[in-house]
């Protein structure tokens, strides 16, 4: 095998683990909605926005070779997606304070529904994704532009 | 190669999705069959208005709200399972006023209710629903020139729909809501077990099941 075989083999498989997260994300995400029935407050539906298009824009991105230019097109998204998780975890911690809200039928963005090992919430998962996507991409770019 | 190991991780997250919602299903309706057999009292309590046989050994609790559509139009649905059997279905009501206001309309309701008028208001306020409540726009006044339709004393209504013994069953009944995580009208529960997929034919089935059980043939 070449050096360039090798080379697109990798990136090929970079990306397929980024689809992979985003894929298992969009999945407990959508467990949490629809089984759980947690229901999403405002900054949750921001970063779903965010989420669920990359499945179809990563996805294709593989097929039927490694293309580069799916980098560009999901950057934006995971960095949009990646700041409002960040906010929101902030937010949910208590280090930002969320302004004083008239009670509505929604749900507060602090909302505590789950805490894994006591400490690791929602938010938490989200941001840690997003930030995961964003440097497989940015590996990717730098992968790519020599 | 690359499709077969994208497409077989589409169809593993898929079946992870299935089974790990039927297994949470599972829990769910043991938790409350726990829940109905060591505190029968959430899902029945004194104030509740039930229509059907005392002897009857399958308990349909209905959380409801009088202006929601979906309630209205399961209406006629639990009346006609409950006259194919007899004796046999007993009906609870429960309220869950979820939006802003519905809680005058249970509180009418209940006025009526104290003159002995409670199912032919409720069957009044269903029928004439889209009048007062075309898509939760809430229209009080057009709901009292319907109600003598009911046989009901409107004056009266307009005092006793204050009374804070009303106000107390519903703020026990939104209670009961949230420790059985009621999230939409109507909620059912047969015999404690929880209608888990919404529909006439799931509602049905999870009826026809606890008779079957309960009434061997």
């Amino acid at each position: 095998m070449s050096q360039f075989d090798q080379a697109a083999k990798i990136n090929w498989t970079l990306l397929f683990l980024g689809w992979l997260l985003v894929s298992v994300s969009t999945t407990i995400s959508l467990f949490f909605s629809s089984v759980l029935e947690y229901e999403p407050c405002v900054l949750c539906w921001y970063q779903r926005i965010c989420l669920f298009p990359m499945i179809f824009i990563l996805g294709a991105g593989l097929f039927p070779v490694f293309d580069k230019s799916v980098i560009k097109y999901a950057l934006p998204l995971s960095i949009a997606g990646g700041l409002t998780a960040f906010y929101h975890t902030l937010l949910y911690a208590g280090i930002i304070p969320e302004s004083i809200q008239p009670c509505s039928k929604g749900v507060s963005c602090t909302e505590k529904y789950i805490e894994l090992f006591g400490f690791v919430s929602i938010p938490m998962l989200s941001f840690f994704a997003f930030s995961t996507i964003i440097v497989l991409l940015l590996v990717l770019k730098r992968r790519t532009s020599k | 190669m690359k499709y077969v190991l994208v497409g077989s991780a589409c169809l593993v997250l898929v079946l992870a999705f299935v089974f790990g919602s039927s297994y949470y299903k599972g829990q769910q309706a043991e938790k409350y069959g726990f829940m109905a057999q060591e505190n029968a009292e959430l899902f029945v309590r004194d104030h509740s208005p039930t229509r059907g046989s005392n002897d009857a050994k399958v308990f349909i609790v209905e959380f409801m709200d009088p202006a929601c559509e979906t309630c209205a139009a399961f209406a006629p649905f639990i009346k006609q399972i409950m006259a194919a059997n007899p004796g046999k279905i007993k009906l609870v009501i429960r309220y869950a006023p979820f939006h802003d206001g519905a809680d005058n309309f249970v509180k009418i309701l209940e006025a009526a209710r104290m003159q002995g008028r409670y199912w032919e208001t409720l069957d009044v306020m269903f029928k004439t629903q889209g009048v007062w409540a075309s898509h939760h726009n809430y229209q009080p006044q057009r709901l009292w020139g319907l109600l003598p339709r009911a046989g009901v004393n409107v004056e009266q209504i307009r005092k006793d729909m204050h009374d804070p013994a009303i106000a107390k069953i519903i703020e026990q009944d939104m209670a009961d809501v949230k420790t059985l995580n009621v999230q939409k009208t109507p909620g059912y529960f047969v015999n404690g077990k929880p209608l888990q997929v919404f529909g006439y034919r799931q509602l049905q089935h999870l009826i026809q099941s606890e008779l079957d059980a309960q009434y061997p043939k």
